[in-house]
């Protein structure tokens, strides 16, 4: 029982839980990856996909499915934020395109990131985007308003028990700094 | 350094010298024994939350305690039972008992062990300190889910992170200084093979523990930036994943539930062949059967999730791995049954309480591969069948075996015997309530009582005033057992150095009650020695 040997030992066991701390952010990422490829917990590609590659032959002439839309605002967000279409009916396979309507409510210039989510899960891997507003940061003045697109097809691969399914994004405040000063955003935050 | 502090405790107040002795004190007895005291004094706080909540339940309706604040003692009696008594019990018990049953002198880490103890009381202040803030305690069970506990948890959650971060440390660096302390300091001839079962189960505990905490620590810290600092771990809305909350608290959580019970199994491991006297049966298939259980436990983390829509393929693995868990289960109960087979039982109080572990362990066991059934569990899911399951794996399983420790080694300890007529009735008694609060829960569960309410339809009423009945007996035996043991400390009669005619190993070696320093020059343990 040297002291060397305690040392080591206590160094060595410090170092595994350390570890351990790590690895339960190493989840995180990992938990992403698994879900990408399972498509579990309704997260869409962060990406557009290529019109190239679209399957057009694949189209189920005889298939519809029905897509609900929703869009709410993250908290802090002072925006409206609706779909334009509650919902529409699609064919898998074939193009189809959407608008929401944004309106900057505050009084200063706001930056918000829309983020996508699609339920029932399992269908988030099929829902593909050709373009979409969620893909950039979304910038509006003080007052302003606009419509912003979504262009999209649903994979003729999709399961045949799923009919429905829910697109829903939520608007994210990334920076309401923009054109303000320092004494108005602490004022915004008390207000808050 | 002890006699320097002893010569000068002569000149301080007597009770300036009481404080400084305890909380400057780097001694494995008497922290084992602060260890003891603190989560004996919390399992009444955590205990006491639980007789309000069978009182609110005792009939349909709101009575007493408004559901929102049914909620929070909810919380905290899971908490702290899992965090301040289970826990802190078992740790104390290490204390006490590694390096005497090793012939070691002292822990490795005598000053971190002061620390890792001196942490607890201020995390449970704190986390009790909650309940008489603005917005109240946390709310969200003791198994805190986002976004319960990250969108809607109350303004004191952020204590609670802090709290859970400082039992976290204290049982990380806890556990480091038994893994130290076996692997460094075990006297000359004793191989791991020759370990009692107490230290083997702590050995595989204290690793569980290093690697769980952290991963415990990890996920609180999500949750404090996800309500602070603008990350979105859980918060599907921001790209994150509240259902990947569960997977990382379930990472750490079932590793938790078996660190919560390995160290009862070394306990009725120790307890039983004295009574039978007789070695345990099967002393390498225990060790390996708990080396199994551990590996396991890391693999079968999705079985708390059933519900939450994962593939067939994840759930059909989860199901089997549970299932697998079984068998070494198994072997320990057979190999506890083996070494009572024609022994010379007697049963004495420590004895009555371990064969009452492994009896009504099992019964939990058994719940437990009930739900372990992917189809079965989709019904049991979030039912009081889930309470009843677990509350026997605690309850008969994790404090019996702790009550069972007291009995057996409190003679070591303070050199008395307790009063063995009370200690039966105590048994009986607990006995008794425990199996009248719990199994009635196994029914309402499996009728569909959702757990985690304050009220419940009419249909439940019966089932639930005989749980609240046997709970205010069980509350009312602990008193007992308080009694029993604090009379025992002050006086009665003397114990011998072996205590029990078949006690084998080395703690029976030294006088009791055992000197403050025991083992400065360490046994020699000769080769035909145990197991």
């Amino acid at each position: 029982m040297s002291q060397r040997d305690k040392k080591r030992h206590t160094t060595l066991l410090l170092a595994l839980a350390v570890g351990m701390f790590g690895f339960a952010f190493a989840l995180v990422p990992l938990y992403d990856v698994f879900c990408e490829i399972t498509g579990l917990n309704g997260k869409t590609s962060g990406q557009a996909e290529l019109l190239a590659e679209i399957d057009r032959s694949a189209a189920q002439e005889d298939r519809e499915v029905r897509i609900e839309f929703l869009a709410s605002v993250a908290r802090g967000m002072s925006w409206e934020f609706r779909p334009m279409d509650k919902e529409i009916s699609v064919r898998p396979g074939m193009m189809n395109k959407t608008t929401f309507f944004v309106r900057n409510r505050s009084n200063k210039t706001v930056i918000g990131q829309a983020v996508p989510s699609v339920s029932p899960g399992q269908a988030a891997q099929y829902l593909k985007k050709i373009e979409c507003f969620c893909f950039e940061q979304q910038e509006l003045m003080a007052g302003a308003e606009m419509e912003m697109g979504v262009t999209f097809y649903v994979d003729a691969e999709l399961p045949a028990h799923i009919n429905e399914l829910t697109l829903s994004y939520t608007m994210f405040l990334v920076s309401d700094l923009v054109g303000s000063n320092e004494h108005e955003h602490l004022s915004s935050h008390n207000v808050r | 350094m002890d006699t320097h502090s002893e010569s000068k405790s002569k000149t301080r107040h007597p009770l300036l010298a009481f404080a400084a002795r305890w909380l400057l004190t780097t001694n494995h007895k008497e922290i084992g024994t602060l260890y003891l005291c603190l989560s004996f004094l919390l399992f009444f706080i955590a205990g006491s939350m639980a007789m309000f909540m069978r009182l609110e339940l005792f009939e349909p309706g709101i009575q007493f305690i408004d559901p929102l604040y049914y909620n929070q003692i909810l919380t905290l009696h899971g908490l702290i039972m899992v965090f301040g008594a289970v826990m802190p019990a078992f740790v104390g018990l290490a204390n006490w008992l590694i390096p005497m049953m090793i012939g070691a002198p002292d822990m490795a880490l005598p000053r971190m062990n002061n620390f890792s103890f001196w942490i607890l009381p201020f995390a449970f202040a704190l986390l009790l300190s909650t309940l008489f803030m603005e917005g109240g305690a946390p709310n969200f069970g003791w198994t805190f889910y986002a976004p319960l506990s990250t969108t809607y948890g109350p303004p004191s959650t952020d204590f609670f992170i802090l709290g859970v971060h400082m039992m976290g440390i204290s049982s990380i660096l806890g556990a480091i200084n038994i893994i130290v302390t076996i692997v460094n300091m075990r006297a000359p001839g004793m191989t791991y093979m020759k370990m009692p079962m107490f230290v083997w189960t702590w050995l595989i505990t204290a690793f569980l523990l290093i690697m769980v905490m952290p991963v415990l620590a990890g996920v609180v810290t999500m949750m404090l930036t996800d309500r602070h600092f603008g990350t979105s771990f859980f918060e599907a809305a921001g790209g994150g994943d509240p259902v990947l909350f569960q997977h990382i608290f379930w990472f750490f959580g079932h590793p938790e539930v078996y660190i919560m019970i390995l160290p009862g199994f070394g306990i009725a491991s120790q307890i039983i062949p004295t009574f039978a006297r007789k070695k345990l049966f099967g002393y390498h298939s225990m060790v390996y059967a708990t080396l199994a259980i551990a590996v396991l436990s890391f693999v079968v983390w999705g079985h708390h999730m059933f519900t939450t829509g994962m593939p067939v393929f994840a759930e059909l693995f989860i199901m089997y791995a549970t299932m697998l868990i079984a068998v070494p289960t198994g072997v320990k109960i057979f190999n506890w049954v083996a070494t009572m087979w024609r022994g010379s039982m007697t049963f004495e109080t420590p004895m009555l309480f371990a064969i009452g572990f492994v009896m009504m362990f099992t019964i939990g066991g058994f719940s437990g591969l009930m739900l372990a059934l992917v189809p079965a569990d989709f019904q049991y899911h979030d039912t009081y069948f889930v309470v009843a399951h677990f509350h026997y794996v605690l309850y008969p399983g994790a404090i019996f075996g702790t009550m069972a420790a007291v009995y057996y080694w409190l003679p070591k300890w303070c050199g008395h015997m307790y009063d063995e007529r009370l200690g039966k009735i105590h048994f009986w008694a607990a006995t008794f309530a425990v199996n009248l609060t719990f199994f009635p829960m196994h029914f309402t569960g499996l009728a569909g009582m959702p757990r985690r309410i304050p009220d419940y339809s009419l249909q439940f009423a019966d089932f639930n005033m005989v749980s609240s009945i046997g709970a205010g007996l069980l509350g009312l035996t602990q008193i007992l057992f308080l009694y029993i043991v604090v009379t025992t400390i002050r006086g009665g009669r003397k114990a011998t150095a072996q205590v029990w005619e078949g006690a084998e190993g080395l703690e029976w070696t030294i006088p009791s009650p055992a000197p403050l320093h025991t083992f400065s020059t360490p046994p020699v343990i000769a080769e035909g020695d145990y197991p």
